[in-house]
C-alpha cells in the first residue's frame, strides 16, 4: 500500500446522501474474478445520465469525493472500494460513513474521513461555482483545504497512523513475520500438511449415469 | 485456568497477543479454498508482488459451479467456466493443491477436508465460505471468512482475530426414532432463531451428541452460521478418532499417538464458564421443517403453518406474513398438506454417504410420486463412487431419482440445477431464502429421511407417514441384500 500523507485532486461534489454500495457498484459486477479495471462500473447505473457530475468534464479527472451523509451503507462489498479507487479516487468525504466501508477502505488506503455537514455543504458550494477546483486532504495535520477554506476532517488514529505508513492488514502482519516464522517452529509433527498430496488409490471417475433430461431441460439458464 | 473447548484451541494457535485492544495475530492450520471467494484474493497476491506463505498448507477445489452432468464436456456457462479457469490457473501459479472437476477428490469443500483426513480435532480450518463451521465436529476451530482475508491468510498463514464469546447448547437425552441430527440443528435454530448466535462459538454437548456418528455432527455443526454463529464445535472422541484413523493425511505412528493424546485434552473443563447457555431435550424433537424463508423459521412436521395474527411480536408477525406470502402457503394449513415439486438431497450439510444411505433405505425397491422430480447429488467425487460401490446409485435410479455429479448443486443454484420460479422443493441443504435455489424458487428444509418420505409421497412426509418397510424392487422381484462392505472408505 502506497503511504498517504498528503494528496491533492480536484474535488467532486456528490450531493447525494445514503448512497448504498449497489450504487457505488451494482451487484452485476461482482461475477468479475479480478480486482482490478473496475472504474466503469463505479456509479454504473448513474453514469448513463449525461448531467451527472462525473460526465461534466471539469470533474471527471477527480480524486477526492464529496458526498452527504452515509455513505457506503448496504452490503459489505469490497468491490465498492476497488470501483472507486480503480476509478481514481484516494478520498472520500462524507459526514458519515457505513461502518464496514469505512473498515474496507482503510484495508485498501482509500481514504475515508468524515468532514461535518456544514463544511461539506461549503465545500460542494465552491466546487459547483468553479468546477475544477482542487482539494488538498492533510493526514498529518487532519485537514481538507478547498480554496481559501481550511475544515478539519474525522479519522481514527489507528487508521490514520496505518495510512501515513502505507501498511495495509497484510502489511501490518508480516511486521511480525518473525513471531509466525517461530511460531512454525513450535508447531506438532502431527498436524496435517496437504502437500505432499495422500489420496486413497486412485480411482478413474466418468459422468454418473447419463439422466433422462425430462424436467431439468427447461431449467438451464 | 479453566477453559471451554474454544479456547483452548484459540490459545494454542496465538501468535502474538494484541496489545491495546489489537486483534491477536491467529496461526490458521488449514485453508481451504474454491472457485468463487478466491480470486480477487490471488489476483491480490499478484499486485502486491507476494507468495502464498503455506502452499502445504492449503488446498482447493471446486464446487460452487461445477455442473451435475456432462462433467466432460467444458462448462457451458461463462462466468462459471471462468472462476474455474481463474482456480485453475491460480492453483498452478501459486503451487497449490487443486482436485479439479473429474478428479476423485473433487467435491465440496466441506466434504473434501474430512474425507482426507485434513480436518481434524484441534486445528483452525478457514475458507472463504459461511459453512466451514462443517470441519468444527471435529473439535476444530472452523470459521468462515471473506476475500480479504483470504488474502490475508494465503500472504501469512494468520489471520488478526479478536476472541469470540462462548455458548453452550447442550441436547440431552435421546433422540427418538425417525429424527436425525438435521433435525437437532433445525430446532435449536428454530429456539434461538437466526441472530441467536451471533459473535459466538456454539459447543454441542449433551448424550444425544455424542450419540451422533461423525457425519451426523458434520450436519450440526454446518448449519451454526444459520443461527448467526462464526462457529459450531463439539468435542473429540473415541467417535472422531475412528473416524480419522487410517485417513490418507491422518497421523501415523508414533505422530498418532501424540496426536490423540493431545485430542484427549481437547474438551471444556467442567468448571469452564460460557458467556451463554441453552438447553435442549432430544425427546422433544421431531422431524422438522422450514416453512418461510430464513433457517428460523422451522416447525416440526405434525405442526401447521403459522398464523400471523396469533404472532404477538410486530417484526415477528410481519416476516412470518412475507415468508407465507413468498413460499406461497395458507397461514394455519398442516404441513403435511404441502405438495413439492422437487427433491433435492444433497449439499455440505446432506450430501453425505451416510445420508444417502439412509435415503436408499428408504426408497429402496419403492417408486418416487409422478409429479416429483428427485434429484440425488453426493457431496463429492468420492461420496458417489462408494455410493455406487454399494449399489446406491441403483436404488435411486429405480425410485426415479436423478443420480448426479458432486457439487455444491442446488444448494445454491450457481450451476444448472435450478428451481423455476414458483416451484417447492424439499432439501437437505442449509439456506431457505429467497431465490436461494433459483429465482422465485421455494425451498423447505429437511432431514434426508423427510427428503425420501416427501419424494415417495409428494407431500412433506416423515417415515411415519410411510407402510414400512418395503422389501422388494418396483417389478416385483426381492432385493438383494446391499453389500455392507466399505469397498472404498468415504
Ligand atoms: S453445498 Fe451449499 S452451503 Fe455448502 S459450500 Fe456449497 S453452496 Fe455453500
Amino acid at each position: 500500500m502506497e503511504k498517504f500523507t498528503q494528496h491533492t485532486g480536484v474535488g467532486v461534489p456528490l450531493r447525494r446522501s445514503n448512497v448504498d454500495t449497489d450504487q457505488i457498484i451494482p451487484a452485476v459486477f461482482l461475477k468479475r474474478v479480478t480486482r482490478t479495471g473496475f472504474e466503469d462500473a463505479l456509479f454504473s447505473a448513474w453514469r448513463n445520465d449525461p448531467a451527472f457530475v462525473l460526465n461534466q468534464d471539469a470533474y471527471r479527472a477527480g480524486s477526492v469525493l464529496v458526498a452527504g451523509a452515509d455513505f457506503g451503507t448496504g452490503s459489505s462489498r469490497e468491490h465498492a472500494v476497488w470501483a472507486l479507487k480503480d476509478y481514481g479516487f484516494r478520498v472520500v468525504l462524507s459526514p458519515r460513513f457505513a461502518d464496514i466501508f469505512r473498515g474496507n477502505a482503510g484495508k485498501q488506503g482509500l481514504v475515508a474521513a468524515t468532514v461535518s455537514a456544514e463544511d461539506v455543504e461549503l465545500i460542494w458550494k465552491i466546487l459547483e461555482t468553479r468546477p475544477g477546483t482542487e482539494v488538498t486532504v492533510d493526514l498529518v495535520a487532519r485537514t481538507a483545504t478547498c480554496d481559501d477554506v481550511v475544515v478539519s476532517i474525522g479519522i481514527d488514529d489507528y487508521t490514520r497512523w496505518r495510512l501515513m505508513e502505507g501498511l495495509d492488514d497484510i502489511g501490518l502482519t508480516l511486521q511480525h513475520a518473525q513471531d509466525i516464522t517461530e511460531f512454525e517452529a513450535r508447531r506438532e509433527a502431527w498436524r496435517p500438511t496437504t502437500l505432499p498430496a495422500k489420496h486413497l488409490p486412485p480411482q478413474p471417475v466418468e459422468p454418473a449415469r447419463p439422466v433422462p433430461l425430462t424436467l431439468g431441460a427447461t431449467r438451464t439458464r | 485456568m479453566a477453559g471451554t473447548l474454544a479456547e483452548k484451541v484459540w490459545q494454542a494457535h496465538v501468535v502474538r497477543r494484541g496489545e491495546d485492544g489489537a486483534p491477536d495475530i491467529l496461526y490458521i492450520d488449514l485453508h481451504l479454498v474454491h472457485e468463487v471467494t478466491s480470486p480477487q484474493a490471488f489476483e491480490g497476491l499478484r499486485l502486491a508482488g507476494r507468495k502464498v506463505r503455506r502452499p502445504d498448507l492449503t488446498i482447493a477445489t471446486e464446487d460452487h459451479n461445477t455442473p451435475t452432468l456432462d462433467i466432460d464436456l467444458p462448462i457451458a456457462d461463462a462466468t462459471s467456466r471462468t472462476q474455474i479457469e481463474t482456480l485453475r490457473a491460480n492453483a498452478a501459479e501459486f503451487g497449490v493443491r487443486i482436485h479439479s472437476l473429474g478428479d476423485a477428490d473433487q467435491g465440496i469443500v466441506h466434504q473434501v477436508g474430512p474425507q482426507l483426513g485434513l480436518t481434524m480435532p484441534g486445528l483452525t480450518v478457514v475458507c472463504g465460505d459461511s459453512h466451514t463451521s462443517t470441519h468444527g465436529a471435529f473439535g476444530a476451530l472452523a470459521f468462515g471468512i471473506g476475500t480479504s482475508e483470504v488474502e490475508h491468510v494465503l500472504a501469512t498463514q494468520t489471520l488478526p482475530l479478536t476472541p469470540f464469546k462462548t455458548m453452550a447448547i447442550t441436547v440431552e437425552g435421546e433422540l427418538p426414532a425417525g429424527a436425525t441430527s438435521k433435525d437437532i440443528i433445525l430446532a435449536i435454530i428454530a429456539k434461538i432463531g437466526t441472530g441467536g448466535g451471533q459473535g459466538y462459538v456454539l459447543e454441542y454437548r449433551g448424550d444425544a451428541i455424542r450419540a451422533l456418528s461423525m457425519e451426523a455432527r458434520m450436519t450440526v455443526c454446518n448449519m451454526s452460521i444459520e443461527a448467526g454463529a462464526r462457529a459450531g464445535m463439539i468435542a473429540p472422541d473415541e467417535t472422531t478418532f475412528a473416524y480419522l484413523k487410517g485417513r490418507p493425511h491422518a497421523p501415523e505412528g508414533g505422530d498418532w499417538d501424540a496426536a490423540v493424546e493431545y485430542w484427549r485434552t481437547l474438551r471444556s473443563d467442567d468448571d469452564a464458564t460460557y458467556d451463554a447457555e441453552v438447553v435442549l431435550q432430544a425427546k422433544d424433537i421431531e422431524p422438522y421443517v422450514t416453512w418461510g424463508t430464513n433457517p428460523g423459521q422451522g416447525l416440526p412436521l405434525s405442526a401447521s403453518v403459522p398464523v400471523p395474527e396469533e404472532i404477538a411480536d410486530e417484526a415477528t408477525r410481519l416476516a412470518a406474513e412475507r415468508a407465507i406470502e413468498y413460499m406461497g402457503l395458507t397461514p394455519g394449513q398442516p404441513l403435511r398438506d404441502i405438495t413439492v415439486d422437487t427433491v433435492f438431497i444433497g449439499s455440505c450439510t446432506n450430501g453425505r454417504i451416510e445420508d444417502l444411505r439412509s435415503v436408499a433405505k428408504v426408497v429402496r425397491g419403492r417408486r418416487k410420486a409422478d409429479s416429483v422430480r428427485v434429484l440425488v447429488v453426493p457431496a463429492s467425487a468420492r461420496v458417489r463412487l462408494q455410493a455406487e460401490a454399494e449399489g446406491l446409485d441403483r436404488i435411486f435410479l429405480d425410485f426415479g431419482a436423478e443420480w448426479r455429479n458432486a457439487g455444491c448443486s442446488m444448494c445454491l443454484g450457481m450451476n444448472p440445477d435450478q428451481l423455476a420460479p414458483g416451484e417447492r422443493a424439499a432439501s437437505t441443504s442449509n439456506r431457505n431464502f429467497e431465490g436461494r435455489q433459483g429465482k422465485g424458487g421455494r425451498t423447505h428444509l429437511v432431514s434426508p429421511l423427510v427428503a425420501a418420505a416427501t419424494a415417495i409421497r409428494g407431500t412433506l412426509s416423515s417415515l411415519a407417514d410411510l407402510d414400512l418397510p418395503a422389501g422388494t424392487t418396483v417389478d416385483g422381484s426381492p432385493l438383494a441384500p446391499l453389500d455392507p462392505h466399505l469397498t472404498v472408505q468415504v
